[in-house]
């Protein structure tokens, strides 16, 4: 992989391009022009069809087919754009927002047009305080050069688009809690169907995308669905902005071809930088935290052998049994101090305290396997509590409304069935592994176990 | 107690916002209205602000109550000068964000949910902020206080003490010279 295609963060580097003028001098915009004047919304829908374009959120749904289920009986359509990133280890919408925000209002009208909707709502989380004025402004500046508001470029086309802030809760970036949120409501996920394509918004059909997936429609635009294609991998096309963070030597946000390998991304200078400090890489959860942990070695390559890159088919090879998720992208990296018990308590406890309560497995579930982790990490486990836990999260992981049950109960699978070893250290030896943090632990020779 | 009331140019706001949403859906101005209310009066939600915030969007009081304390964003209680609310999920951990807490707790002899009895700071934790890879890190008004160590906790407190906190819950750290790294 060696070409350096930039889809997203092509001009992100250029002074002032977070305001209008230079964006535009940039060829911000292009992509209305051209949709708005010279294609008609089918078409565009079809270019993103055509490049297999992937939702950016978690889940990897084709972007172009989700839009192709909108129904078109209705007149009344939404686009609602999910810029509630909350899943952990994931910060790279808020990157582009802070940084190059014209590309998602570009992007939001663009798609916009593509559905037929005449009001679009971007639902950011709340705590993003400081990036609603930086959108805010860009959205202004949209408006002040014709490119929303009324009769877009001459052409008959209305859009007027809006930014509402969300109220502190992970669970509004499940699309159906943030369309209540956005009501006005508690964030209670809808059972589906129906799917918001067809009853969503106010009732209406609504097609939710997260900020990078509508982030690159202008460049499909611009350039053609085939095009976009043509980058990253048959399974995977195209660029995934990745957040990575942990023991890492350059944390940050990174733009890559799909299919890029792994080891590259993590030990090379032109991303992570390695582990940090000198350590040696333990384990990694390469989606954000919902997804299966990878030890290193699985992180590296397959379990048949083979080198693992960073897409939605490789990172997933094997299954849950030996793979993981391509997922947000959140890349979260751990050295050998790190504690899995530790860090699996701790997310444990963040889907406890973010289940929104309406289904039982998960309302109960997390509550308990929060208790039990807590119990194992502070020398009070059982080694039957190891089995406990498994047993909670299979009867969580598909028994809920949405998600979040599932996100809860995966990284607890995964984790004991990769580390059980440090799970039963720390019921049998709690002295040998007393840490006070999470990024203290040692691990004491292996015959004690 | 004065009466509870926007000052007009916060209900010049309050009705824009109404204006966004389609006819007969104005309820959905209420976590945005929320939060401008919080702001608005001493950064916490009591009852008599609810319950005016419903009559302005003429809905139930306890529609109103049911969405304030299922976000976590709004105070139902009152809160100090300064609400610090940092990052306690995995990834901040893996950097040394437990040890921080620990720092700041210590520091200000308040244990998290507490408010230091000069009524100047009040420690919260709370879940992942989308700052990974810049943790430690925590919020106070509308920024974050990122790469936290011991030394810049110290500067950022002892700058808070001598501020007024609506001003720094407006100033972007990045502008502060000392606070620069």
């Amino acid at each position: 992989m060696g070409s350096k295609v930039k889809v997203l963060l092509e001009h992100i580097d250029k002074p002032g391009i977070r305001g209008y003028d230079v964006y535009r001098a940039n060829g911000g915009y292009r992509a209305v022009e051209k949709a708005v004047k010279t294609m008609t919304p089918d078409e565009i829908v079809n270019e993103v069809k055509t490049s297999v374009l992937r939702g950016r959120g978690g889940a990897g749904f084709p972007t172009g087919l989700k839009w192709s289920f909108i129904d078109k009986s209705n007149p009344t359509r939404y686009l609602v754009c999910n810029a509630d990133e909350s899943e952990p280890g994931t910060f790279k919408d808020r990157y582009l927002i802070e940084n190059i925000p014209h590309l998602l209002v570009e992007g939001m009208i663009v798609s916009s047009y593509a559905l037929g909707a005449n009001t679009a709502y971007i639902y950011m989380r709340g705590e993003f305080r400081w990036l609603f004025p930086i959108l805010q402004k860009a959205i202004d500046e949209a408006y002040a050069n014709g490119f929303l508001g009324k009769n877009i470029l001459g052409k008959g086309y209305d859009l007027d688009l809006y930014i509402q802030a969300g109220g502190g809760a992970y669970i509004c970036g499940e699309e159906t809690a943030l369309l209540e949120s956005l009501e006005g409501k508690r964030g209670n996920p809808r059972i589906k169907p129906p799917f918001p394509a067809i009853k969503g918004l106010y009732g209406c059909p609504t097609v939710v995308n997260n900020v990078e997936s509508i982030a690159v429609t202008p460049w499909i635009v611009n350039n053609g669905g085939a095009e976009y294609a043509k980058l990253g991998t048959e399974k995977s096309p195209g660029t995934k902005l990745i957040s990575a963070c942990g023991n890492i030597v350059k944390p940050g946000v990174y733009e890559i071809e799909l299919g890029l390998p792994v080891e590259e991304f993590l030990y090379s200078d032109e991303y992570c930088g390695g582990i940090a400090n000198g350590k040696k890489l333990k384990a990694c959860v390469p989606g954000g935290s919902s997804v299966p942990i990878l030890p290193g070695e699985l992180l590296l390559k397959t379990a048949a052998g083979t080198a693992r890159n960073m897409s939605y088919e490789s990172l997933s090879d094997g299954g849950f049994a030996t793979g993981s998720m391509l997922g947000s992208g959140g890349f979260i990296v751990f050295d050998e101090n790190a504690c899995i018990v530790r860090n699996l308590w701790n997310f444990a406890s963040f889907y406890h305290h973010e289940s929104c309560g309406q289904c039982s497995p998960c309302r109960e579930g997390t509550g308990w396997m929060e208790k039990v982790l807590h119990r194992i990490e502070h020398g009070h486990g059982t080694l039957s509590d190891i089995d406990l836990l498994v047993d909670v999260a299979k009867k969580i992981e598909g028994n809920t409304i949405c998600p979040l049950g599932d996100a809860a109960a995966w990284p607890v699978a995964s984790a004991i069935r990769h580390f059980r070893d440090e799970f039963e250290l720390h019921v049998k030896h709690p002295e040998l592994v007393r840490h006070h943090y999470m990024n203290d632990y040692t691990t004491p020779a292996l015959q004690l176990v | 107690m004065s009466e509870i009331k926007f000052k007009p140019e916060t209900m010049a706001k309050v009705e824009a916002i109404i204006k966004r949403y389609p006819e007969g859906r104005h309820k959905s101005a209420l976590l945005p209205i929320l939060h401008l209310a919080q702001e608005e009066f001493d950064n916490w939600l009591s009852p008599e602000v609810m319950d005016y915030v419903a009559s302005i969007l003429t809905i139930q009081p306890i529609e109103v109550y049911e969405v304030a304390s299922f976000y976590t964003m709004y105070n139902l209680k009152p809160v100090g000068n300064y609400v610090l609310e940092f990052c306690k999920t995995g990834p901040c951990c893996l950097v040394g964000a437990e040890q921080t807490l620990e720092y700041i707790s210590k520091k200000l002899g308040i244990k998290v949910g507490e408010t230091t009895a000069d009524g100047m700071f009040t420690l919260k934790t709370v879940e992942c902020m989308a700052a990974c890879g810049y943790g430690p890190m925590m919020q106070v008004g509308d920024f974050y206080y990122e790469h936290l160590t011991e030394q810049k906790v110290d500067r950022v407190l002892e700058y808070f003490r001598n501020s007024d906190p609506q001003k720094v819950y407006k100033t972007d750290p990045l502008t502060i010279a000392d606070l620069k790294n």
